[in-house]
């Protein structure tokens, strides 16, 4: 029997085949404890559930375990380093006052990071059109924005 | 180099660690599911939960039958069943309970619970629903008036004998939804002592605890409601969050074990109360010299199905219906009306977008009438330093700072220019180019709403770290982190010293809710308080040993400094000589607002014992031949008394804007095709918004002890009517209507 694999945050995970047919976001939170994908909708229109795969962002509560077999799943547990220090795009939402209640911040961050390894000195219109499907209540975006912004520099090298 | 903003819990928030209801786990978790009907109105003639008791995984169906306590609850008044018994009287209305292993079992079991029912004529139009042949909602109280609220000031015959114009307008306003982006969740159990604790994703911890108690039957001591991180709330979970936590423990209390319950989007969109949808007739008379010489009006507001805060909501409608000006006469009747359609409760503003809406409009249809401009038609009937307000209030006690507002908004956005270049109509092209402002003063805190009071325990380690404890709530505003940059101001100590401890609704006492914009002001007012109060109790200890009177003892940068600054400890210093001559550097403040007034009668009252003043603008571009409308440019100046954090500070600006703009052009629940889910119910993408600047102006008020007032909800008041204003100035159309649309 093919036993198959996925790889979360760096590390290769083996895949029951319960697994599969459950959603990315459901086996993330429920079998991992990865509980940073956060579920707003159900119906991928929110953007909180976001999530890459293979540095794509994708919405994990419509998208099956299968589809993430032999691929590279991040989530935004996995963006800060091992001893906890930030990634440059988190410290650039704390320091721009990006964060308020937090639901869509996971979610945000990764689309951000997604679209900053692809375009690194974006003009700002640029980063609200990729930050189009991400829906936030709390910010007007505007702090968000300043904050990827912010951090396009470090995507430069 | 630009200042850094932080916040406490924004580590954990960046990083996905922080813990949000739906994210804890206990050992033998359940899990409940809401059962819906497909009626509106109906008499419930019997729920049969046989068959669905029998599926898999199914521990319990709970129904009405099962509540020990009250059946219904209510802030205001007790009509809200926690579970429908003998009406259904809305569609989000829940039956049952199914209780099961898991969620997908409860889910799956939840469609055999079955209903019979005999259906009853709905009442869906709030100005039919008060004619006297309607069908009746609530038997038990005769009719379907919520509450009525009314002004009489002046003499409105001698208003309109000397008015050389009247102008007449009707406005309605929409039913829109909070959309916070974390739906309900609650989580509860019972613990050994046989307290019901209960987590849950609520803004209102005290309430919450109210409606779990009178569900269960116990004194407000047997429930304990902790706070956990909570994913937005804007007014919206206050009833809908403290029922869903309610029927959790209401599960737990019936199974025994711990249980969750967390909502979909198309629960919490089907059952969530929302804003007010509201009908609005004015009158308003005009004098040739410009001056507003009477307003009448009458406000219907659509309650839907249940009480919630209707009366609260419609009386700061009513307080201040004329918007942000001097009127001599005014008549204004307010009434608040039960339908079948889904409740309407407390949304940031309440009650003061709709009609900032129509008066932000009416002010401009009356320069027009007078032929003058906009601004000038504000500027001579806008309140000012020791003017009264229409409930005879004056406004003495703090800056009065409107003309200040309108000039800093007008200079950040070029206002002058720019209206010479507003189309009204005419455009070479299809694309027509508006520039719109409005603005508002209002009522900070309950006002004569309710109670208004706040408590802040502050408890210094012997290592000289500090726990500070305040009756508020993090709604995702940084309500915390505010808390602890006015204790580090107040003690003059570094921000590292203080951890902020999310107290439990039993150890501190009932401060009231976190809504109404007031966090800041009663919470901050409760940490000056008790803050003060720890340095007199430490200047008293520490008088000897720093060989002073304690009243002349200063707390500045760490240091405690004695008379003339001869002898000084540092803060470690001090609060060491506390424990060693067994002193608690321990203190618990409160803050109680100001007196307020109000005559029902009349419509008379020191109606709140501080106001705010605030004005935006937006340009936009209209395409007359698509309607689609562009917005370019938003600028925004709100008083707050005093900044606190500016970085939170934009970050409430831009996130009122962006809601604004929502109710002002896409948000719009219709009643007969309500939408079930995100794809159907637009609220404003990043896309949709254009860049936006934020002016803080700071008037410190005197009546506040940290002498900031709040800025939550003012910021969500006017997009709208300056969107409608700008649409105005690009097309020569009025929209009246929300949303704004232009029919092409």
């Amino acid at each position: 029997m093919k036993i198959n694999y996925t790889t979360v945050n760096g590390k290769k995970i083996r895949l029951k085949k319960a697994d599969l047919e459950s959603t990315i976001l459901v086996w993330l939170r429920e079998e991992l404890d990865l509980t940073g994908v956060k579920n707003g909708c159900g119906i991928g229109v929110c953007g909180s559930c976001t999530i890459l795969i293979d540095n794509q962002p994708v919405r994990a509560c419509r998208l099956k375990v299968e589809k993430a077999v032999s691929k590279e799943i991040l989530t935004i547990e996995g963006l800060a380093k091992e001893d906890g220090s930030l990634h440059p795009l988190q410290q650039a939402f704390i320091d721009c006052g990006a964060v308020q209640c937090g639901f869509c911040t996971p979610g945000m961050i990764l689309t951000a990071h997604a679209f900053l390894l692809k375009n690194s000195s974006p003009e700002r219109k640029e980063v609200r059109k990729a930050l189009a499907g991400n829906l936030c209540r709390c910010t007007g975006y505007q702090q968000i924005i300043d904050a990827v912004m912010e951090a396009a520099k470090h995507y430069q090298s | 180099m630009k200042k850094k903003a932080w916040r406490n819990d924004a580590y954990a928030k960046v990083t996905g660690i922080a813990r949000y209801t739906d994210d804890l786990k206990v050992t033998g978790l359940l899990h409940g599911v809401p059962v819906y009907t497909d009626d509106i109105h109906s008499k419930i003639i019997a729920v049969d939960t046989a068959k669905a008791a029998k599926k898999p995984g199914v521990v319990a169906v709970i129904t009405a039958d099962d509540i020990p306590g009250a059946v219904k609850f209510g802030q205001i008044n007790p009509d809200y069943p926690i579970l429908a018994q003998e009406k259904i009287c809305t569609s989000g209305d829940v039956i049952a309970v199914v209780v099961a292993k898991t969620r997908d079992q409860a889910v799956a079991a939840a469609e055999y619970v079955e209903i019979k029912t005999e259906k009853l004529p709905p009442v869906l139009d709030p100005e039919k629903a008060l004619e006297k042949d309607s069908p009746v909602i609530h038997e038990q109280i005769g009719n379907n008036l919520v509450n009525y609220h009314c002004i009489r000031r002046g003499d409105l015959e001698r208003g309109e004998k000397e008015s050389d114009f009247i102008i007449e307008q009707e406005f309605e306003t929409s039913r829109i939804e909070h959309s916070y982006l974390e739906p309900e969740s609650a989580l509860c159990f019972q613990r050994p002592d046989g307290v019901m604790e209960v987590y849950g994703s609520m803004q209102h911890p005290f309430s919450t605890r109210r409606f779990v108690a009178s569900t269960l039957g116990v004194p407000l001591s047997g429930v304990e409601v902790r706070s956990v991180p909570m994913g937005g709330g804007f007014g919206g979970k206050d009833d809908t969050a403290a029922i869903v936590c309610a029927r959790a423990a209401l599960a737990a209390k019936v199974t025994g074990k711990p249980v969750k319950i967390t909502y979909d989007r198309e629960w919490s969109f089907r059952e969530s109360y929302k804003r007010h949808p509201y009908r609005m007739k004015y009158r308003m008379g005009l004098k040739k010299s410009g001056r507003i010489s009477f307003v009448e009006c009458r406000l219907i507001a659509d309650g839907g199905a249940y009480c919630s805060v209707t009366p609260w909501v419609t009386w700061r409608s009513t307080v201040q219906c004329c918007g942000p000006y001097s009127v001599p006469n005014v008549k204004c009747d307010t009434y608040g009306v039960y339908t079948n359609n889904i409740f309407c409760g407390a949304m940031r503003g309440f009650g003061s977008p709709q009609t900032c809406f129509s008066s932000e409009q009416l002010i401009e249809i009356a320069a027009e009438k007078l032929g003058i401009s906009e601004i000038e038609m504000r500027r001579i009937n806008m309140l000012k330093q020791n003017s009264e307000t229409i409930t005879g209030q004056r406004l003495d006690t703090h800056t009065v700072s409107l003309e200040q507002v309108l000039d800093r908004v007008m200079k950040e956005i070029n206002y002058d220019k720019k209206r010479k270049e507003c189309s009204f109509g005419k455009a070479k092209g299809d694309e027509l180019y508006g520039i719109g402002l409005a603005m508002s003063y209002r009522g900070m805190s309950l006002g004569a709403e309710g109670i208004d009071f706040n408590s802040a325990i502050i408890n210094v380690q012997n290592d000289g770290s500090i726990l500070l404890e305040v009756a508020v709530h993090e709604n995702g505003q940084g309500a915390e982190t505010t808390m602890m940059k006015i204790l580090a101001a107040e003690l003059s100590i570094d921000l590292k010293r203080i951890r902020y401890r999310q107290p439990s609704t039993s150890n501190i006492p009932d401060g009231g809710t976190t809504v109404a914009s007031r966090g800041t002001l009663m919470g901050g007012g409760a940490v000056v308080i008790a803050a003060r109060k720890l340095k007199e109790k430490m200047a008293e200890v520490l008088a000897e040993d720093l060989q002073s009177q304690a009243e002349d003892i200063v707390f500045e940068k760490e240091m405690i400094y004695g008379t003339e600054r001869k002898k000084m400890l540092t803060f470690d210093e001090g609060v060491k000589i506390m424990f060693n001559r067994q002193e608690y550097p321990y203190s618990f403040g409160v803050f109680q607002g100001p007196k307020v007034s109000w005559d029902e009668k009349t419509g008379k009252g020191n109606a709140y014992f501080t106001w705010v003043y605030g004005c935006q603008a937006v340009e936009l571009k209209v395409n007359r031949k698509t309607g689609k409308i562009t917005l370019l440019n938003m600028a925004a100046a709100h008083d707050v008394g005093k900044a606190v954090d500016f970085e939170m500070l934009k970050g409430q600006f831009f996130g009122g804007m962006a809601m604004g703009t929502g109710y002002g052009i896409l948000e719009d629940w219709k009643e007969d095709s309500p939408p079930t889910n995100f794809h159907q119910y637009k609220i404003a993408r990043s896309i949709d918004l254009p860049e936006m600047t934020a002016v803080v102006i700071e008037n410190r008020d005197p009546l506040s002890p940290s002498g900031a007032k709040g800025i939550g909800e003012p910021t969500n008041e006017l997009m709208a009517p300056a969107i409608a204003n700008a649409l105005y100035a690009a097309t020569g159309k009025r929209f009246t209507k929300l949303p704004v649309k232009l029919e092409v």
